[in-house]
């Protein structure tokens, strides 16, 4: 099996871990990964307020640089699946607004014929490579552990085919098939907050609470995420979220690939979990200490 | 002379009663517009619709046939668009023989509750047919009108009178 | 009478402005005047009124018309109006041809020239065709007297009696083990609050007894052939295991089987034996054995009821019976499913076990119910507050677009239950707008506001569990808040749907569906019980969602038209049909096999193939496939549609 592939830029800056526990995870699996040369940023949801037609155009120049590997392309951060495939289906709907895509693509001297699909690495790895393919080579070592799924809101909304709108499962199933014991979470696809956490903070950070809050509830050891975003917001933020709300969370959060790579006994330093603001190190003592015993 | 932007192509079709005439009676109720290109034969199944019928529409010069029954599986004579579905296989066959695209020709199902889509096929299938263009004087493609059309029908029917040969212009041997 | 000698009338109608708002009427008037034949053409406000009618009769008798054309609206509306009209005049009613000028032209048509050149074109096509128009006479078939009602719902239960009633023969067939479709299961109904059982098991009742009503549940019917007046229906009756004439309803063959499944009857929040009857009061009083489930079928040993039975009831061995019945009419009454939410898992259906359907929740307030008619958690304990919510799978894109009528009113009456039943637990009610439209349904909004539910005008967004209590997240829009309710229990109102198998059904019964899946009524206002197939009517939510009062009027309605052909004894059949030249017809016998009526027979002796005009329904497959042109289908044979290809087409 064989994907294009976008890092978008956080997987190559802030999120480096989620790109080397997603390398890891994918090399073991035997699945290959081609990163597209010379991609740009998607965009994410700020250029959109700046341009509707920009935010259309910027992440048609990818597709159309991944239209040539005639692959698939696999995305792992929700902001880029989401400006990824909304300029696509928009590149397919209304024929006027192609034209004008088509034209400003072809003045950077680039053509698109719209047959690119964009999948989720998390799609990728629960539909193509199969469970039974990820359960096989996962071992014992997140058996006691429980962790509750938080997709985040873009990767199921606006709707698309892949993931439901209001309560997907494919990463609950994911989990599960490593061992974990998942249990429900309402919050999974709430709102983090996303870039509010740098205009309207408090807002913000009460939406990260309700997660943690829950989180907490249901007894997780750690919430697993598919976004860089969600993941900066809901680890970094915690502190700030107990002064506000006088709570004591320090729960980790943890990228689903890194959770994959511990279930394949990969070593936590190269799945990037030295990199964590709420360090996991007490998730991996525990760990080491049942292995032992 | 007409331009691709001007041409108005006139198609006759051949609605069954009980689906989609009522359909495009209820686009009428609901006040739905669509372009007036489609001119309206009534018959009861679209079973009823048979080769000639849909060739002595292109020979009296339409541009387009359109052919429209009820849902296989729902039609009231219960399979009547069946034995239709079959017989537009061999007709497009037919009208290739003749030198007439068979992208003229259109089959569609649309039932009594369908109005929206009646407006939407006959939309499309006007599009479709000014793509095509005109078909220009059937009568002068065809090289005879010997047999098909021209035996029951009384002076004063098809021809009125005249022998397509007589008739000039056009393109095609003449 | 042929070609030549047809004398055309033209008769333009304005409908108003319906016609003349876009069509230029004078002109199609002028237009039609100057074609070959017509020796009159005029136009008129309303043609299908009593003066436009009498301009048609006047110039029949003072200018010889022989042939007749109204352009006006649509045939399937006024054309057995005007052909009435060319009757009373003296002419044969088949001499009348109308272009549809109105619905397919004036209605669609933006552009009010290309509007008027369209309407004359029609019209040109009909004065063509019509000077090869025959007179054909009408004749009349018997219709059989009895009904056939499918379904046993409240709707099916009044049809049934009503007809009975007036001395006419009705079956009732039911897929269920008993009659009382979804009705049975309510607890009380609204507005008076009235027992459903107490008011549907004497009818319920009365129809297990009357002499005049052949009840078969446990049955279903398989396949319908013929035609209006004489239906012919197969119908099976699936093994009861249990002897109807002999067992006397004592009940201690399911009291003693040890086999327990849940309970359809009760939406899945009680259980049932594998040999049971539905509901108490069923009728018929016959318990089934539900062969799936039972240890006698599947193991092979038990046995048990048959031993108990005093009356030796039991019967393991009996098979289905395959029935074929004659029937005159017949009546849809197959009622309605719920839809499922846990197809919208947000709403907490399935995940969380107190969130219930408003199905359940009637079973949970009835007193025969599996809780005794309590207001209970799963865990045995009241409620302290439950949430009701409005328009779960209605008024909803992404499930059904159209609102389901009653839930508004079952959720007020959920909410004064709930109440009552619950030992006075604070009720919250999410609603997006109170259709509480019936008489006196408005008064027991007021009564239940009054009694103290909170209602809350915004959906219920989502159902979560937060610190061991539901919790309903809405925008109460009245408030301007984001509000999010914890409760106890939530009652969802979930959308009438139709049946699984109504596409299935449709087929059966030759009948059409409309774009939600209810099966199409003739029009939408005036004729709500008739199909476009005749001799087939609908009654009760099978047709549209509607509550009780709509059911039983709609129901006693389809018996009326049931009666009104039964009455009449005789139906008109249609002459538009096939006849076969037997001098054309090279007996190659193509159109034999392509007749769903196989109307069409092969005359050995005479070495041709010929058409019984009494079966034949005129759909003109056989004269499409006929090589020689011997088959011809009255009305619409080669010359007439030739005719009018000529001239719709004509530049």
């Amino acid at each position: 099996m064989r994907y294009a592939f976008y890092p978008g830029c956080t997987l190559h800056g802030t999120s480096k871990e989620y790109y080397e526990s997603t390398r890891q995870v994918f090399r073991a699996l035997g699945v290959e990964l081609e990163e597209i040369r010379d991609w740009n940023c998607c965009g994410a949801t700020a250029l959109a307020a700046a341009s509707d037609l920009g935010s259309l155009v910027v992440p048609l120049r990818n597709l159309a640089i991944a239209e040539e590997t005639k692959l698939e392309l696999a995305v792992a951060c929700n902001c880029c699946f989401m400006t990824l495939r909304r300029s696509l289906e928009a590149f397919r709907g209304d024929p006027a607004r192609r034209a004008q895509m088509e034209s400003a693509l072809a003045a950077v001297g680039r053509h698109f014929a719209g047959k690119v699909e964009v999948r989720h690495i998390l799609d990728i790895l629960v539909n193509d490579v199969g469970l039974p393919e990820v359960e096989r080579l996962a071992g014992d070592a997140l058996k006691n552990y429980k962790s509750v799924p938080y997709y985040g809101c873009q990767i199921s909304r606006p709707k698309n085919p892949y993931f439901g709108t209001e309560l997907p499962d494919q990463l609950d199933d994911l989990l599960r098939a490593v061992g974990l014991d998942v249990p429900q979470f309402d919050r999974k696809t709430k709102c983090c907050g996303a870039a509010l956490m740098t205009s309207h903070e408090g807002a913000a950070l009460d939406l990260v609470a309700e997660i943690l809050d829950e989180a907490h509830r249901r007894g997780a050891d750690f919430i697993t995420v598919t976004c860089p975003m969600c993941q900066l917001n809901v680890e970094a933020y915690q502190g700030k979220v107990n002064a506000r709300h006088g709570t004591r969370h320090r729960i980790p959060v943890l990228y689903f690939t890194q959770v994959l790579g511990l279930a394949f006994d990969i070593a936590p330093l190269r799945l990037g979990l030295g990199r964590h603001m709420v360090s996991p190190k007490g998730l991996l003592v525990r760990r080491q200490k049942e292995a032992v015993q | 002379m007409t331009t691709p932007e001007t041409f108005e192509p006139k198609i006759v079709g051949f609605l069954c009663n009980w689906c989609t005439y009522a359909g495009a009676d209820l686009a009428g109720v609901s006040r739905l517009k669509y372009p007036p290109n489609v001119l309206p034969v009534r018959v009861m199944c679209s079973g009823r619709v048979e080769p000639e019928l849909v060739l002595k529409a292109f020979w009296e010069g339409a541009d387009g046939v359109l052919i429209s029954g009820c849902h296989p599986g729902d039609c009231h004579y219960i399979e009547g668009n069946y034995k239709t579905l079959r017989r537009k296989e061999l007709l497009d066959r037919l009208l290739e023989q003749f030198g007439i695209e068979k992208e003229r020709l259109r089959l569609t199902w649309v039932s009594a509750s369908e109005g929206d889509l009646w407006a939407r096929v006959v939309t499309e299938t006007v599009e479709a047919v000014r793509r095509l263009g005109p078909l220009g004087r059937t009568r002068d493609r065809l090289q005879s009108c010997d047999g098909i059309l021209a035996a029951d029908l009384p002076a004063g029917g098809c021809c009125h009178g005249e022998h397509p040969a007589a008739e000039g212009g056009g393109t095609g041997g003449r | 009478m042929s070609a030549p000698d047809a004398r055309i009338g033209v008769y333009v109608c304005h409908c108003g402005t319906n016609i003349a708002g876009t069509v230029d009427v004078p002109a199609v008037r002028d237009f039609a005047a100057g074609l070959p034949g017509v020796v009159v053409a005029r136009d008129y406000k309303y043609m299908c009124a009593d003066p436009g009618q009498d301009l048609i009769k006047k110039d029949i008798k003072e200018l010889g018309v022989n042939r007749v054309i109204v352009a006006s609206c649509s045939p399937r509306m006024h054309e057995p109006t005007f052909r009435r009209c060319l009757q009373l005049a003296g002419l044969n009613a088949y001499y009348f041809e109308m272009a549809n000028i109105r619905e397919q032209v004036a209605w669609c048509t933006a552009d009010k020239a290309a509007a008027t050149k369209k309407a004359q074109a029609l019209v040109r096509g009909a004065v063509a065709r019509v000077p090869y128009h025959e007179p054909l006479e009408e004749r009349t078939s018997p219709v059989c007297p009895v009904t056939l009602i499918v379904g046993g719902g409240v709707a099916g239960i009044e049809a049934a009696l009503k007809i009975a009633s007036s001395g006419n023969k009705v079956w009732l067939v039911e897929r269920e083990p008993s009659i009382g479709g979804n009705m049975a299961r309510f607890d009380k109904t609204f507005p008076t609050l009235d027992c459903a059982a107490c008011i549907l098991t004497p009818k319920m009742a009365d129809v297990g007894r009357h002499p005049n009503i052949t009840l078969l549940t446990y049955s279903e019917v398989l396949e319908v052939s013929g035609f209006i007046g004489n239906f012919e229906v197969t119908i099976k009756k699936r093994a009861r295991s249990v002897r109807h004439g002999v067992c006397t309803g004592c009940g201690v063959c399911y009291s003693k089987c040890p086999t327990k499944v849940p309970s359809e009857f009760d939406v899945g929040l009680g259980e049932r034996t594998a040999i049971y009857v539905p509901f108490p009061q069923a009728v018929p009083n016959v318990p089934v054995i539900d062969r799936e489930v039972c240890r006698q079928f599947t193991k092979g040993k038990c046995g048990i009821c048959q031993k108990v039975c005093p009356a030796g009831a039991v019967d393991y061995e009996q098979q289905d019976e395959i029935i074929k019945e004659k029937f005159g009419v017949i009546i849809i009454a197959t009622g309605f499913e719920v839809f499922d939410p846990s197809l919208a898992p947000q709403y907490g259906y399935g995940r969380y076990p107190d969130v219930y359907t408003a199905l359940q929740f009637e079973r949970m307030t009835n007193a025969s119910g599996p809780t005794t008619g309590r207001v209970v958690c799963r865990n045995g304990q009241e409620p302290k507050a439950v949430a009701i919510l409005h328009c779960i799978g209605s008024r909803d894109k992404n499930y059904y677009p159209y609102c389901s009528r009653v839930c508004c009113m079952a959720s007020v009456k959920a909410a004064h239950l709930a109440k009552e039943k619950s030992g006075g637990a604070e009720i919250y009610e999410f609603y997006i707008d109170m259709r509480t439209f019936g008489k006196q349904y408005e008064e027991f909004y007021n009564r239940v506001q009054e009694e103290g539910v909170h209602f809350i005008r915004g959906k219920g967004a989502e159902v979560i569990e937060k610190d061991g209590r539901l919790v309903v997240h809405a925008e109460d829009t009245l408030l301007g808040l984001y509000r999010e309710v914890p409760v106890d229990m939530v009652v969802l109102n979930t959308a009438l749907i139709p049946h699984a198998d109504a596409g299935r059904v449709a087929q059966i019964f030759n009948i059409q569906r409309s774009q939600d899946g209810f099966y199409l009524e003739a029009h939408i206002k005036l004729d709500p019980m008739k199909t476009a197939t005749e001799g087939v009517y609908l009654a009760g939510a099978c047709q549209s969602p509607k509550d009780i009062p709509d059911s039983v009027a709609q129901g006693a309605g389809a018996a009326a038209e049931a009666l009104q052909r039964i009455v009449a004894g005789e139906v008109v059949i249609s002459p538009v049909t096939c006849a076969i030249d037997a001098d054309r017809c090279a007996g190659c016998r193509m159109c034999i096999p392509l007749c769903p009526y196989t109307a069409i027979t092969f005359n050995a002796e005479k070495g041709v193939s010929e058409c019984n005009e009494a079966l034949c329904k005129g759909c003109g497959t056989c004269v499409a496939s006929c090589a020689s042109g011997a088959a011809r289908l009255k009305h619409f044979d080669q010359r007439q549609l030739l005719a009018q290809i000529e001239g719709v087409a004509a530049s």
